[in-house]
């Protein structure tokens, strides 16, 4: 599977079918991508899909078992590490214990051929260390940092040698909720200033689609689908990546009319649903098992007997419970043959109303436009 | 609370109490005997006779040769030794597969399963007359001697304390986090200059620890040099077996002892000061 990044003007690190085996296990499976410069890019998935192995082969700590993997037009098959104009930021940071935090971001000024000299290298590290906004703590013990302080001597440590591609390995992971929010706005300003490439790896959705203009969900390690957060949130191409990204309600069944993009699949209930498949989905024949995917925000909610217009397919259901989560209220709905469906409201639509109270019986519906056919792959 | 605290501090010393008893009884007692003596005299038939004189001390340039042997092999033999189980150990910690990795460890100590008298024995063998010499022979190399010399020493040196450096050393470099090692890799470090400026230093308390194990035992040797150098290469422990057991000199043996205590003391604090000089209490708990 062949994937462009989204702004594709000069290719920075591209990946031409490459294959990563250890010994049995198949990590990365014949994987072609290409990353355009200045881009923030990500690999999604769960632990085990090759994302971090990816990432690895970039910073050539592994090298590729086939394929070959490229950095600014050049082959860098056989290129040790050391010799590659990337930089990393680990996920637990390893940050060096008997060094302190000045030391820890001169390290990598320190192992340049011809070494720059003392009084450089301490302007360059200041610099950095106001950068990140850790103006002042040079001579801190790394130990003495909170996590948050850490992440970020990481990052300068990473950022001081000016690399062609900063390569970040679930680098919010070990922070805690509200720290990362803060860490994800940071790093997206502070890739716009030095606007270098980013290459974040992770598990978390909406770490991605918060962060990057273009991500690629992994499973097995093979890339399922890339595209901008919009493209993979709306066009997902199948019920996996539809499931990753973000939440949805799923009702399963059996493919009976495709014309073109639009396919009508029958629910086991026996009712018949009319969606739409994203492009670049794998066509859909008919008998074959699909899903229909429709996204809690698209169904709106109404009382049993009101009337709704505009509306496909309307269920009758009872409200089983209902998450007030502030700008919206989060409702799971018991229907009759299509299970539990989530329902999302913003509070807006229901400022006329006081909204709905566990055990009402109400009917959800949804226009056309809001149902994607999914393979169940 | 304060009834509690109360009962605590006993249990404490009841924990401490067998402890401190052993210490009393097999340590300090003992040295404060020898302190004495070595500041008596010999009795007309061997032994210990009371009274207060510096004689004994006066006489310690008798057994300067035993002293420079000491200072001059002890730490030549433990710097041999390090260098020799710290590629052993690092092989060991960082690159050996964890199925193999016991079964190397086990090999290391399998040597400990006979005595030291034994092995040391075979080495008279291997380096004597009959044995590496006569190979040297064959390719031409005549009349090389190894057996009564220093070189003799050392290798018997290495070969009975490496375990004792190799298990120190692995522990420390087993500790050490791997991702260290790509980090410094990716921030442009060469593995030679990955190897200087990040395993070396942070496995220094193990360095430290095996330094001392084998520094300490090694000043009060004197199976190796007796029967690997011969009467030609002695230690303080030579000289001290044969005060205290062929010649009975109590008093002056209890003076060499003493200083050679005290030369100890001072070494292993210098040395201490040295190594975790200027570093922060958190690195030393890594020892």
């Amino acid at each position: 599977m062949s994937v462009q990044s989204s702004n594709t003007q000069e290719i920075d690190i591209e990946f031409r079918a490459v294959s990563k085996r250890f010994e049995d296990v198949v990590a990365v499976e014949n994987v072609s991508l290409t990353v355009a410069r200045g881009a923030f890019f990500s690999f999604l998935g769960p632990s085990g899909c090759g994302k971090t192995t990816s990432l690895r082969l970039i910073a050539g700590f592994d090298q590729p078992t086939e394929g070959e993997v490229f950095i600014g037009g050049n082959s860098v098959v056989g290129v040790p590490s050391h010799k590659r104009p990337v930089n990393m930021v680990f996920q637990q940071y390893a940050l060096f214990p008997h060094m302190d935090v000045a030391a820890n971001i001169g390290y990598g000024l320190r192992q340049r051929n011809p070494k720059p000299g003392k009084a450089d290298i301490t302007k360059r590290v200041d610099e950095t260390l106001e950068m990140v906004r850790l103006g002042g703590y040079g001579k801190r013990k790394v130990w003495e940092l909170s996590g948050g302080q850490q992440q970020r001597v990481a990052l300068a440590r990473a950022l001081i040698n000016r690399p062609t591609c900063l390569l970040l390995d679930e680098p919010l992971a070990a922070l805690d909720r509200k720290l990362r929010r803060e860490m994800q706005i940071e790093l997206q300003t502070l890739q716009r200033d030095v606007g270098i490439t980013f290459i974040l790896v992770t598990h978390d959705q909406e770490e991605a689609l918060s962060m990057s203009d273009t991500i690629c969900i992994m499973r097995e390690g093979k890339i399922i689908q890339s595209g901008s957060p919009r493209e993979l949130y709306d066009e997902p191409v199948s019920k996996y990546v539809a499931d990753f990204v973000g939440k949805t309600n799923f009702f399963s069944g059996e493919v009976v009319d495709s014309n073109g993009s639009s396919v009508s699949v029958k629910s086991v209930s026996g009712q018949v649903f009319v969606g739409l498949q994203a492009k670049g989905a794998v066509p859909l024949a008919k008998k074959s098992k699909a899903s229909i995917a429709v996204r809690p925000e698209m169904i709106s909610i109404s009382a049993a007997d009101e009337t709704t217009q505009n509306s496909d397919i309307v269920i009758q259901g009872r409200v089983m419970n209902r998450i007030f989560l502030g700008e919206h209220s989060e409702y799971l709905i018991a229907t009759e043959g299509f299970g539990d469906v989530l329902v999302l409201t913003p509070k807006v639509l229901e400022s006329h109303s006081k909204g709905f109270a566990p055990g009402d019986q109400v009917s959800i519906s949804w226009g056309p436009e809001a149902a994607l056919v999914l393979g169940d792959t | 609370m304060k009834e509690d605290s109360q009962s605590n501090r006993w249990l404490t010393a009841a924990l401490l109490a067998p402890t401190s008893l052993w210490f009393l009884v097999m340590l300090i007692f003992p040295l404060i005997v020898i302190l004495v003596f070595s500041f008596g005299e010999r009795a007309a038939v061997g032994g210990y006779a009371g009274g207060f004189t510096f004689e004994q001390y006066a006489n310690l340039p008798s057994r300067l040769k035993a002293f420079q042997n000491t200072m001059i092999i002890a730490p030549a033999g433990t710097l041999l030794c390090l260098l020799v189980a710290y590629p052993l150990a690092y092989f060991l910690a960082v690159k050996v597969s964890r199925q193999y990795k016991l079964i190397l460890l086990v090999l290391v100590i399998v040597p400990f399963w006979t005595s030291l008298l034994v092995r040391t024995y075979a080495w008279i063998f291997i380096l004597g007359g009959r044995g590496i010499p006569t190979l040297l022979e064959f390719i031409g190399f005549e009349g090389v001697r190894l057996i009564n010399t220093q070189g003799a020493v050392l290798v018997g040196i290495v070969y009975g304390y490496l375990p004792l450096m190799v298990f120190p050393l692995f522990v420390s470099l087993e500790k050490l986090d791997k991702t260290l090692l790509e980090a410094s890799s990716d921030l442009g470090g060469s593995p030679f200059k990955t190897f200087l400026q990040v395993t070396l230093p942070l496995s220094m308390p193990g360095i430290a620890t095996g330094c001392m194990l084998v520094f300490i035992l090694l000043m009060g040797e004197f199976l190796i040099p007796a029967f690997l150098g011969g009467g030609k290469v002695f230690f303080i422990g030579n000289a001290l077996v044969d005060l205290f057991l062929q010649s009975r000199n109590w008093p002056f043996g209890a003076a060499v002892s003493v200083t050679l205590v005290a030369i100890m003391l001072i070494t292993v604090s210098l040395y201490m000061r040295l190594t975790m000089g200027g570093k922060s209490g958190r690195d030393q708990s890594l020892m």
